[in-house]
Formats: structure tokens, sequence, C-alpha cells
């Protein structure tokens, strides 16, 4: 398949080795950021393939791992209501909340539909008049303007029955948080292709600047992979700290402006939950006010709906790095893919979830 | 009732005074044996069906029999490379010959929902009738039920099918042994992903076709060539990983397989890639896994390989001793990774 088979030909992946295990003269640990590149380094085995002294860790870019638990409560909450349509991503439908996940919710009654797009769920507006059609929006700046144009398609098609129940999420507050946390030992970052392909790479600098940590951005294939790790390296063994474009065929500086205008027009960006660590200043967007009649969080007034998380599930130390999954206690004994006690457990994106798929021989 | 004769009704859709399917059509009364004389028996009448016993007697050979029973439920009820009737009779000749028999006789029961247009059943009807040919099996009993509206999502079909096995021949999942060969007869996820690409919703098109097919010819060859297969399953839900996880269980053997052994074909790649979807795991309908012995394992692949179904059959991985119940993927890079039984259903990625 092309643009595709080119970034998975083993010839050229094998000599990206050779150059890493070439370079590499003492122990290094990198951080991928996004749960796409963590599932390609499982799914392909690359962490048994790079030398001992690189150590991969897990970041927290995963959408569906750091969405609040509340968040899953006020979504089923909402679906369970009977003029309700509730549209979601596949993967968002088995994420356990405090006592149901949207799954749960639809076995039990609720119309709970699987969309590919927020426009479908638009679409669903659109043919049901009289029902309220809620989408889950949920992701990082890859899906906000997905989101974002289907509220303004909604608007202008004067659809009243169209709401979105947005979680979104930032990485560079999160790349900050990570460093500045006393803990911190990772030494360079892969930074997330998709995401910069919408937002480019220029507010990636200050970080690269302030902390001195070498920033590459990186697509998803393990060739990209192995060429994003190659350029990290280079970087640490020669003491630079830049950002630098691996993913030059899908991404620029400045990325997508159009994108980020809408995404702007939209969203404002504010304080955020992130689940399993906490809140992180300035790290998510939110409905602009001039929007409330698409929020479904003021439409149906699930705002004041909270829980707590289970306290045996460590997938917040897991989120920033600071153990490995096989380190939690519950790990494949209380929590497995059937019964997740965290969201990391749930995702395909999940660290969790890919070392039980992939990495327990 | 009259005499039946089905020589008298041709293909195009039968004349009667109702477009669709009415619940008197499951009453049992008058439109009920309408429906079994003008729709039903012009295509699969044969000596024992058209009887109209309550069940029907055959002859059998001594020996052992194979005996399996499936529903099918596919929406939509037509997809790119087949339909729902297809499906019915080819899925249970598949678990009929997966035990090497040969199979001879099926059964279908159809739930029928209120409404459904007669063009519809007419045209799954064809369509089973030209599969039970192809196959070369003869459908002897059968029954049919409408139920109200909402009650079923169109048209459910229950085939159950036997077979005799041959002498000889001893397949089952608990057979495999250290060292066995496993060949896969051709391209993988094939079915399920002409059936999600053809749901409503998804706004790309494909020209991804199901692989709809009875595999008891192949099945023949493969026993003609060594009767000595240990294992033998079509990896229908699930896909073939959920397949090799069963065997990996039954026998107590890890199994390793060739990432790049494994034939995907480029426009289903291509959907699974967009959709974020493992072919591993992935529904297929006219495809076999067998685990053989090494020593015959060239010889049983040549057979395959001579057959239309097994043109693109390869050896895909070898049963080991280390890793008991587990699947091991060799991946193209050279690392390894678990191949695990899947959870639930696979659910798209969102990015």
């Amino acid at each position: 398949m092309k643009f595709v088979d080119e970034y998975r030909d083993p010839a050229l992946a094998r000599r990206l080795l050779d150059q890493i295990r070439q370079i590499v003269t003492r122990p290094w640990v990198i951080m991928e950021i996004c749960g796409g590149h963590t599932h390609a380094i499982m799914k392909n085995g690359l962490d048994q393939l790079l030398p001992v002294q690189v150590e991969l860790v897990h970041g927290p870019g995963c959408p569906v791992c750091v969405t609040p638990v509340e968040i899953i409560d006020r979504a089923v909450a909402i679906a369970a209501r009977p003029e309700v349509i509730f549209a979601s991503f596949g993967d968002m439908l088995r994420v356990p909340g405090s006592s149901s996940s949207l799954f749960m919710a639809k076995s039990a009654g609720a119309d709970v539909r699987m969309v590919y797009s927020p426009l479908e769920a638009v679409t669903l507006a659109r043919q049901n008049p009289d029902r309220e059609v809620v989408f889950l929006a949920v992701g990082f700046e890859t899906t906000a303007p997905g989101n974002a144009m289907a509220l303004l398609q909604a608007k202008r098609e004067g659809l009243t029955n169209f709401s979105l129940l947005a979680s979104h999420v930032l990485v560079p507050p999160a790349i900050r948080a990570l460093l500045s946390s006393p803990g911190n030992r990772v030494q360079g970052y892969l930074a997330p292709g998709h995401v910069c392909t919408v937002m480019g790479w220029r507010e990636y600098e200050p970080l690269a600047e302030e902390f001195r940590v070498p920033i590459v951005v990186t697509g998803f294939e393990p060739v990209d992979i192995l060429a994003g790790l190659l350029m990290v390296l280079r970087q640490l063994e020669a003491g630079r700290h830049e950002v630098e474009n691996q993913y030059g065929r899908s991404v620029s500086r400045e990325g997508n402006q159009a994108a980020q205008r809408i995404v702007d027009e939209v969203f404002a960006v504010s304080d955020k939950v992130w689940r399993g660590i906490g809140v992180l200043p300035a790290s998510g967007l939110v409905i602009r006010n001039q929007f409330a009649l698409y929020d479904a969080e003021r439409k149906f007034g699930v705002k004041t709906i909270s829980v707590q998380e289970s306290g045996l599930c460590r997938s917040g130390d897991v989120l920033q790095g600071l153990i490995k999954p096989e380190s939690c206690p519950a790990f494949g004994r209380e929590c497995t893919p059937e019964h997740p006690l965290g969201a990391t457990m749930v995702s395909g994106e999940g660290a969790c979830a890919a070392y039980f798929k992939y990495h327990r021989i | 009732m009259t005499t039946l004769n089905p020589e008298n009704f041709s293909c195009p859709l039968p004349l009667t005074e109702y477009e669709t399917i009415q619940l008197a059509h499951g009453s049992g009364g008058r439109l009920s044996a309408e429906l079994v004389s003008r729709f039903f028996l012009p295509r699969f009448g044969n000596e024992t069906l058209n009887r109209l016993e309550d069940q029907a007697v055959v002859d059998f050979s001594q020996g052992r029999l194979a005996l399996t029973t499936d529903s099918f439920v596919v929406d939509p009820l037509f997809f790119p490379g087949g339909d729902i009737g297809d499906l019915a009779i080819n899925g249970t000749v598949n678990d009929v010959c997966m035990s090497g028999a040969a199979p001879l006789y099926l059964a279908a029961a159809f739930i029928i929902e209120e409404g459904l247009p007669m063009a519809t059943l007419h045209r799954v009807l064809l369509s089973m009738e030209k599969a039970a040919k192809a196959a070369g099996v003869q459908i002897v009993t059968g029954d049919t039920k409408v139920v109200n509206r909402g009650c079923c999502d169109k048209l459910f079909i229950t085939t159950t099918g036997v077979g005799r096995v041959p002498q000889g021949v001893n397949i089952s999942a608990a057979n495999l042994k250290c060292g066995d060969k496993v060949i896969l007869s051709g391209s993988i996820a094939d079915h399920g992903m002409a059936i999600l690409t053809s749901r409503e919703g998804l706004s790309f098109e494909s020209r991804v076709q199901s692989d709809t097919a009875s595999l008891n010819g192949l099945v023949e060859k493969m026993l003609n060539a060594s009767p000595s297969i240990h294992a033998m399953r079509d990896p229908t839900r699930g896909g073939l990983a959920t397949t090799l996880n069963e065997f990996a269980a039954s026998s107590r053997v890890g199994i390793v397989l060739e990432e790049s052994a494994i034939p995907v074909r480029p426009a289903v790649r291509g959907a699974c890639e967009v959709l974020g979807i493992d072919p591993m795991y992935v529904a297929n309908e006219g495809k076999l896994v067998a685990v053989v012995p090494a020593e015959v394992a060239d010889k049983v692949l040549a057979a395959m390989r001579s057959h239309p179904l097994g043109r693109e059959a390869a050896v895909i991985g070898e049963v080991v001793g280390d890793n008991q119940g587990l699947v091991v993927m060799r991946t193209a890079l050279g690392a390894q990774r678990i191949v695990d039984m899947p959870v639930g259903e696979q659910l798209p990625r969102i990015c």
C-alpha cells in the first residue's frame, strides 16, 4: 500500500537501528507523548530492537485514557435520557465510568450510536428533529477542528437539537507539566505527528529552549518512529536541544491555520482535569459562552456530577512515565482489558492495554 | 394440501397477492402453505423436502456423523460479494467440513420480520439455492416463523448441517503437536471489512468483497493429499487470531506466526488502516486454517494451491513447545509480540 509500505520497510528499519546502535554512547530516556506511537512501538516490537541504553517511556497522549471519569459519568447520564441519541467514537464506548460505561447504558436501553466522524452526528440531528443528538467530543488538538466544524455546521443549519459533550486536552501544557515535575527522568521527546499536523511545531520551540530537551515531531509507522528516535538521540549525544521535524510529509512549522482558526472560534483554553494526573493549567479547551446552546454540559445540567477513582489503579503514574505498566500491583490481576480499573487498560492506545496485549511473553 | 409440482414454478418473483410478508405467512394456515409452495419449494425442492413431513428421513451409511448449527443475523442482508443466503449455506457447510466430513444435508429455519418485501426473501432464497448447488448439499427440512415488526431485524436464518466423517480422519483443536505447520488458505479479513464498509454511516467507498464460499471441495483435496491433518477451522468471528488462540489453548502448545507470511488484500489493509482495525481479528467466511504434521505440509499445501479457493495458501507459522497457550507473532522487523484473544468487538480508534 502506497505511503504505508515504504514506512514499514524492514531493510530501512534495520539500517536505522544500526545507525542508532552506532551513535548511542550512554543511557537515554525518551518519551513518546502520543498513544498512537505507543501502540506502533508495541505492535512492531520496536522496544525489543533498540539498544539497551535507550529507554522508552510512554506518555499521556491517549485521549481515551486521560478523559476524566466524571465525563464518562456525565455521558452516561445524558445518554440515559429518552430524548437523547448519544453519538461517540467507538473506543469511548467501553471506557468505564464510576458505575457504568456507554456500552452498558446502551444495553440498558439508551440510544448510543458509534460514529466515525462528528459530522455524522450532525446528520443524525438533521434526520431526527424531535430528538436531542449529543456527540462526545474528546481528544487532543487532532480531533478539535472536526468537532468545532460539526458545531459550526449545526449552527449554520439552525439545528438546535445538536450539542457537544466536550473534553479536549492540549499536548504542550502536558509536556510542560511533565518536565516541571521533580521526578522527571525524560531527556528527549517524540512529539505527536497528528497533533502537529493541525498545530504545527512552533509552540514546542519555547519548551525545547526552556527545558533544554530535544523534541522531534514524528510519524506513526515503524520507520518514522525509528527515524524520530535517531534524530532525538543525535541531538542528545551532541548536546543539542532543538525542535526537529521527522514527519515532513504531513507537518509544517505553522500547521493547518484554517483548522486552528475554527478551533479558536469555538473553543477557549482553560484549566483541565486529566484522568490520573489532576488539574493542569491552561491544558484544555472549553466551548465558548456564545455557543452555550451547543454545550451539552450546560444544556443537560450535568456539570455537578463528580467522582472518586479506584485507589488500586496507578494509571496516573503510568501516564506520567513514573512507572511501567507491569509495576502497577493491579496490572494483569485486578485490572485486565475485560475489567479495566483505569482507562490506560481500556483503549488500544493506553500503555497498560498495549503491554497486556503485546508484552506478556 | 394440494399436490405440489416445483417444476411449474420459475425463477422470477412468484406471483402472490402480497408484496410484503404478513404475520399470517407464519400462522401455519393457507398463507404459510403458499409461502412454502411458491417461494421455498421451487428453490430447494428435492425428494425429501417435497414430502413436507415434520422431519426429514434420510439414508445414512455407517460411520461417524458431524453435526452443526449456526444462526445468521448479518446486517445488511446484502453486502459486496454475498448476502445472508449464501452465508447461511456456506457457514454451516464449512462448520461441517472442518471436521473433515463431507456435508450431506442441511435444515434451514427462517425468522422473518413482518413487512419484509417478498422480493427480498426471494432474492435470498435464490442465493441459497445457488450456494447449496455449488456445495453439493440438499436442504431437506426447514421451518418458517413470522414475528411482529420490530421483534427481529428483517430476516434471521438458522441452518443445521450433517455430514459423514471419513474413516481414519481425526481432526480436533486439541491435536496440535510440537513442530506442526500452520497453513492458511488465503487472504484474511475480507468478509468482516466488506460488511463494515458497507454499513450505513461509513462514508467511504470500498471495493472490499466478502470471501463467502463453501470450503468442502478444498477440504476434500486436502484430505486426499493427507488424511493426517491435526486441526482445521474456518476463522469466522474473532478472526484468525481467535482461532489460533483456541488451538493453542486446547492443545496446550505455543504457536509462532510470521507476520509477513499472512496475506491481506491491499483494499482490505487500506480499510483496516483507516478504521484502526487489526485484520487478525476480522471475520472470514471462505478461509480455513489447518495445522498439519511438518512432513505432509508440502503435500497439503500443493493440494490446496491446486484448488481455486486455496490458490494463495501459505505456511504462516508453526507449533512450538514454549509459551503454552500463547500465539506469538514474529514482526516483519524481527521482534515478537503476543497475538491475544480479543476482549470485545474491535472498536475503531479515535486517532
